[in-house]
């Protein structure tokens, strides 16, 4: 490989053609502040904040997109970089809203942090908002006020989820990142996936804060307050409070949960587990009778309305099942209601979601059980944590709890719902077992696992081969439907999840301060859910016991006419 | 409603497709289609993007993005009379600006403005390249060139007697 | 498909047809009919001999639009070329004017002389404006006959690309739209790598004041189309693009009939000249963006997005439009080409200095006398350009400063008048050659509201990426608006300083980053006028209002009561036969009262 030879602040450095210089300073040790940077999604060096000094070059080079040439002499840190440097960041931080205290972004905002680290001490421009007030959807506020232009958001909307409901608008001092017309992120194809959020470097965009909602029905006697929390919250939430990437902290949660004074504390997995017994019924009734194929999974909401939007052709594709979050919210409002001898409508549903999406399909019109909302508010693993923090809870040190019966019970399958492929695994569990009539051992399939955002596997049971696929991220599966659509890829069933790395990933998970780091959180969250897999004593959905007792006790059997009364649901075209 | 204010309208749309039918397979091919629309629209709104989006298969925040980047783009209907008056360097060291004041005052508009009933709109505009005319300024195609504050009173004045004429004669 | 044979029987042919040569047979009209032609009322007077022509049957009399000769304050011109005769030149015609030399000059061979006027071109030398007022740009045969499309041949015949990248790296031409960058070494650089290829002209003129680009194109578009084939086979590209202002509808047309001709005549597309080589050219429209002018924004508006600028490194020449190697080059560059095929490398750069070879057009605006656009040699002074060429100032008035390199240059101070103009020499000054446009400046004009005027333009054509350029000059402009409206403080001086640095240094492109030129370079040359406006509260030149306040000479007042009538605020107090006197609090500063008053009885003066 060729290899070029150059000098940063002195030192010499020789790496390989093709490498930029904040990352050849980064073998260094040398780390150049970056803000719109994103690696490979945003490489657009506009922000300015990483300029660099080249010896014999006019002005100052963005180090983000300038790639290394040899003999080059670079300063990362001299007086004119320094200088800069410090006055762009008084720039943007003059036109940005410095709410800092109140912005729920507070210490974890890069904007921050950059100011922080470069010695900005005076900001003696006026201030001036010149942008469009806070607008919010269901699950997404953006406040342009906050907003640095730093496109990332648009980046990601376009060019990883295929939506493009935003972009740079107007010129000069008006730009302003937004929606045609300014109109609501409700109005238009925005599926509320929340990666916007996720990227954005501060409090630009945030989610939609039902906290107020939860603490009320907290507050109000009159409620039984059930909260059911998504298996991606548990391996994420430890972040918030300066715990390892990946911890799992379910038992701590679940104290948590109850100190928070929920009635009952309750667990998404039992309803993932739900989800697997008819969702896998489904697959196998599709494919020997016959049915539409390749069957595509339902559990994301961002990915629902991606497909009612762009790919009208699928609907029918779409297993029918609700997501677990609704059916949990179907089951606690009949079955666990029945069970516990409470009204219904005195049951107060709250889930707890790494996921802005699940906020939004909590209120679609289809969403109820025998007229009941089945879920009746959503908060994000941030929202909840939010809410910890306010209860002066050392969450930290809390013992484990455990989740309450009779939705409380989960498996492994049910666990790895929150990674990409989980969905897929979970099923092949519970179908390798009906189609072979045995209870299997060899049960991980790793040829579903992983963080690519398109996999194929063909895995064969009982001399059945399923052809599978998975894909994470909506522009993801926009190629691979572009590719059954035009005859160049088929299969029996497909996983589809909305954000890069499913759930672990979603739009309401803890903030990543270092995007650099993303992949690596990814990885280790996923890992987090694996483990708890490996740890379980039960790793398949079909053999959950308070499942069975469900079905016994009240459904009868997968598929009955009562289950899709209650746990299946249908598509509109939008 | 009358018909065929509704068949005018949706003549215009076919022409839009078979336009963007013309350039859908040309690299690059928005900003020329919506050129073409504005001149056969006069505007660009938000069901002419629309339709645009859809059809070159660009997402319609893109489009919108672009129309508002560009200054010749307009989202808002034009006047009959589209006055445009010259505020480049050269016009502008030669009095464009009291030039400017004179004509917004008569027309009662502000710079950037339609008048109510359609008739003039008044944009400052960037140099036309006749600075040897400074200062100048246009009525649609019309070029007019060294301006006085007198001169430009009296042009005016001919084109709001014509629209006044035009009015009475309706009438 | 023209062969080189044909090609030179057009020459011919059209030299004696059309009247062209010098040996000519019959007479030959041409009236100059580029944007400042036809707003001066060209067409009529055009429309006038064209019909006497037909109806009278002026035998051998043929008559032509032509793009414009330079002298843009005398149009409508008419040329006439009598066989035989010097060319008679007549000025400012209108139908009137135009009938006496029909009935007078062509009928009786009597000279109209007083409309006429002997244009002094004494000092100039045209090569980019060779043909410009001389030949029909809507009739591709008139730029054949003057030894048009002769270049192209002769590069597809006798030079390697290689060859010809040599010699254009020889002659020293260097891009005329900005900063100076060698031509040759451009398309050195795109030449090095195969596949998909483009060539651009730039012909998005965005400078106010500067409109030589308008002037070619609407003058002689061929040698444009010329010299960007003549550039595809340099680096070897099949295809090009013309991004041209929307706001020039004139040349538009102009270049979208010379491109139909050329292809038509088989001189663009498919083997060209009877070769291998191909080669088209597609128009395409800017849209009121000037940042667009900046090469990576113009490629980024043609692939259809919002022009924004990219960084560079990776230059277009590289990774241009579409991402591949692409060559840009402005209008005027691109005129140069031919002749420098045509006459060689050595003759070029025997014209101008040892750093900056051949001629540069200048628009020449402003406060002066001859307004219009000029080609003079590099290293021609100020001095003649504006004392000599330009015939001095207005008005008898005092020169102060020539801004030139448009919202990127400077303003060039008085005392300075003996610079010669080159790329070098101009940067030094604290301006730049930009693309031409030399806009000068008399002692009424207020250099601190100068500047302001350019910060406002720069903010309002700023494309919005980077926060420096954004926000930057945005607050650049919000202090020039405080110190033009008599409330700037000392420190606002440093402020501004530092602004302006940090925006040189971190902005974008190269827009963002000369954006602070118009200030620094006032504030260089000018700083007692920022100083007079901050510590002294007034405005010299008289311009910004805030300083300003408006009084009626008791003495000169007649009591007409013509400026009463005139004002829109009614400010003006007073009766007809009474004194008159102007209330300040309602004067708006308009300045209208000045001009009505019939004897100059109202003045401003500084608070």
């Amino acid at each position: 490989m060729d290899m070029i030879n150059l000098k940063i602040d002195g030192l010499d450095v020789s790496v390989s053609k093709g490498t930029t210089i904040l990352e050849a300073a980064k073998e260094l040790k040398i780390d150049i502040p970056t803000l719109c940077y994103i690696k490979k999604l945003n490489e657009v060096g506009s922000c300015r904040v990483c300029v660099v000094e080249i010896e014999g070059k006019r002005g100052l080079q963005p180090a983000c997109v300038t790639n290394v040439s040899e003999g080059m002499v670079v300063s990362t840190a001299n007086k004119t970089v320094r200088e800069t440097r410090k006055n762009i960041l008084e720039l943007i931080l003059a036109n940005h809203n410095r709410e800092c205290l109140s912005c729920p972004r507070n210490l974890k905002c890069e904007l921050q942090k950059l100011c922080n680290e470069a010695g900005v001490d005076n900001v003696y421009y006026e201030k001036k908002a010149l942008r469009s007030p806070v607008s919010a959807s269901l699950s997404i506020v953006r406040d342009p006020g906050k907003c640095v232009l730093c496109g990332r958001c648009i980046s990601v909307c376009a060019n990883v989820q295929n939506v493009g409901v935003i972009d740079f608008a107007y010129r000069g001092p008006q730009t302003a990142v937004t929606t045609p017309y300014e109109q609501n992120l409700s109005e238009n194809s925005c599926i509320n996936c929340g990666q916007c959020i996720e990227i954005c470097p501060v409090g630009a965009l945030q989610e939609k804060d039902d906290t107020d909602k939860v603490w009320s029905a907290i507050d109000n006697p009159g409620l039984h307050v059930v909260v059911q929390v998504a298996p991606a919250v548990r391996v994420a939430l430890g972040e918030e409070f300066g715990m390892p990437v990946g911890s799992n902290v379910e038992g701590k949660m679940v104290s948590a949960l109850k100190r928070l004074g929920f009635d009952k504390v309750f667990d998404t997995d039992f309803s993932a587990d739900l989800t697997i017994m008819e969702e896998g019924t489904e697959l196998l009734d599709r494919i020997n009778n016959g049915g539409k194929l390749p069957l595509i999974t339902s559990c994301s909401p961002g990915w629902i309305k991606f497909c009612e939007h762009n790919y009208q052709d699928f609907l029918d594709n779409l297993s029918s099942c609700k997501s677990p979050q609704q059916m949990f919210g179907a089951v606690a409002k009949s079955y666990y209601a029945k069970r516990a001898d409470i009204d219904p409508a005195k049951i107060f549903v709250v889930s707890v979601m790494p996921c802005t999406a699940k906020k939004f399909e909590a209120v679609r019109d289809e969403m109820q059980v025998n007229g009941y909302r089945e879920v009746d508010a959503v908060i994000t693993t941030r929202e909840l944590a939010k809410m910890i923090k306010l209860s002066g809870m050392d969450f930290t040190k809390l013992p484990d709890g455990t989740f309450d019966g009779i939705l409380g019970e989960s498996t492994g399958a049910a666990v790895i719902f929150g990674a990409t492929g989980g969905v897929m695994e979970a099923a092949l569990r519970t179908v390798a077992d009906i189609l072979t009539g045995k209870d299997l051992q060899d049960i991980d399939y790793k040829e579903v696992r992983g963080l690519e955002g398109t996999r194929e596997a063909t895995v064969e049971i009982n001399g059945m081969e399923i052809k599978l696929a998975i894909v994470n991220g909506t522009g993801n599966a926009a190629k691979l439907l572009d590719k059954i659509r035009a005859g160049e890829a088929n299969y029996h069933f497909i996983e589809v999840m909305a954000c890069r790395g499913g759930c672990i990933n979603g739009g309401g998970q803890p903030i990543i301060l270092d995007k650099s780091k993303t992949e690596e959180v990814r990885q280790r969250r996923a890992e987090g859910l694996y483990g708890i897999d490996r740890s379980k004593e039960i790793r398949k959905s079909h053999q959950n016991p308070e499942i069975k007792e469900l079905y016994a006790d009240f459904f009868e059997k997968p598929g009955s006419h009562k289950v899709h009364e209650h746990l299946h649901t249908h598509y509109v075209k939008r | 409603m009358g018909t065929s204010v509704c068949n005018c309208k949706s003549e215009k749309f076919k022409q839009l497709e078979l336009i963007i039918a013309e350039h859908k397979d040309q690299p690059g091919s928005l900003i020329p289609v919506m050129h073409e629309a504005q001149e056969l629209f006069g505007y660009l709104p938000l069901e002419v993007q629309t339709v645009i989006a859809e059809g070159l298969d660009v997402p319609l925040a893109d489009v919108y993005g672009v129309a508002t980047f560009y200054s010749k783009f307009t989202l808002q209907a034009k006047g009959q009379y589209q006055i445009n008056v010259c505020l480049g360097t050269a016009c502008y060291v030669k009095g464009a600006q009291l030039i400017i004041e004179k004509v917004a005052d008569m027309l009662k508009i502000k710079v950037g403005e339609t008048s109510q009933d359609g008739l003039f709109s008044l944009d400052a505009t960037r140099c036309i390249g006749a600075c040897g005319l400074a200062p100048v300024m246009t009525v649609n195609e019309k070029v007019y060139g060294q301006l006085t504050v007198d001169k430009v009173e009296k042009i005016m004045k001919e084109y709001l007697d014509t629209v006044g004429r035009d009015k009475n004669a309706n009438a | 498909m023209l062969t080189l044979k044909q090609l030179d029987e057009i020459r011919e042919k059209t030299l004696t047809a059309a009247n062209l040569d010098n040996n000519r047979k019959g007479t030959r009209i041409v009236v100059g009919m580029a944007t400042c032609g036809l707003a001066a009322g060209a067409q009529p007077v055009y429309d006038l001999f064209q019909e006497a022509i037909d109806k009278k049957g002026l035998g051998g009399v043929t008559i032509a639009q032509s793009g414009c000769i330079g002298t843009c304050s005398l149009e409508p011109i008419v040329d006439v070329y009598v066989p035989g005769k010097e060319k008679i030149t007549y000025i400012q015609v209108n139908p009137e004017k135009a009938q006496r030399i029909i009935d007078e000059h062509l009928a009786k061979n009597q000279v109209v002389s007083e409309f006429t006027k002997d244009l002094d071109f004494t000092g100039q030398e045209r090569i980019a404006l060779r043909n410009c007022g001389i030949i029909n740009p809507e009739d591709i045969n008139e730029y054949i006959a003057l030894d048009g499309y002769k270049a192209i041949a002769k590069v597809l015949n006798e030079m390697t690309p290689a060859e010809l990248i040599n010699e254009i790296k020889k002659s020293g031409l260097r891009g005329r739209g900005g900063a100076g960058f060698p031509t040759g070494m451009k398309w050195q650089f795109a030449s090095t790598s195969t596949g998909q290829k483009y060539v651009c002209c730039n012909a998005d003129e965005g400078d106010p004041g500067a409109y030589m680009d308008r002037s070619v194109l609407e003058g002689d578009p061929h040698s444009v189309l010329e010299a960007m084939a003549i550039a595809g086979y340099a680096i070897g590209a099949n295809q090009g693009y013309i991004y041209v202002r929307a706001e020039y509808p004139v040349a538009i047309k102009r270049l979208d009939i010379a491109i139909a001709q050329a292809r038509e005549a088989g001189l663009l597309g498919k083997n060209i000249l009877g070769t291998d080589f191909e080669f088209d050219i597609e128009l395409r429209l800017g849209a009121g963006a000037f940042v667009c002018g900046e090469e990576t924004a113009l490629m980024t508006s043609i692939e259809g997005k919002r022009g924004e600028p990219r960084p560079r490194p990776p230059f277009p020449a590289i990774k241009g439009l579409f991402a591949k190697p692409t060559i840009l080059n402005n209008v005027e560059t691109w005129a140069n080409i031919p002749p420098i095929i045509l006459k060689g490398a050595d003759w070029f750069a025997g014209i101008g200095t040892e750093r900056s070879k051949g001629t540069k057009v200048f628009a020449l605006v402003g406060k002066i006398n001859n307004i219009g656009l000029i080609e003079v040699p590099m290293g021609t002074t100020m001095r003649t350009v504006i004392e000599k060429i330009g015939g001095g100032i207005a008005n008898g008035k005092k020169f102060k400063a020539a801004q030139t390199g448009g919202p990127s240059g400077g303003c060039i101070p008085a005392e300075k008048i003996d610079t010669p103009i080159e790329y070098e020499t101009l940067i030094e000054l604290g301006s730049m050659m930009g693309s031409g446009g030399m806009i000068v400046m008399d002692e009424d004009n207020c250099i601190v509201d100068v500047a302001r005027f350019f910060l406002e333009f720069t903010v309002d054509e700023s494309c919005g990426k980077c926060p420096p350029c954004r926000i930057g000059t945005k607050r650049m402009l919000q202090l020039l608006e405080k110190i033009c409206n008599n409330e700037g403080e000392e420190s606002d001086i440093e402020v501004l300083e530092n602004l302006a640095k940090t925006i040189k240094a971190g902005a974008l492109c190269a827009l963002g980053q000369t954006a602070p030129n118009p200030v620094l370079s006032t504030l260089r040359y000018f700083r007692h006028e920022y100083d007079a406006h901050i510590k002294e509260k007034k405005c010299p030149a008289g311009v910004c209002k805030a300083f300003m306040k408006y009084v009626i000479d008791k003495d000169k007042c007649t009591k007409c009561h013509i400026c009463a009538k005139s004002c829109p605020t009614n400010a003006i107090i007073g009766n007809p036969k009474e004194t008159h006197y102007i209330d300040p609090e309602l004067c708006i500063k308009c300045g209208l009262c000045i001009t009505k008053c019939p004897k100059k009885a109202i003045e401003k003066t500084n608070n």
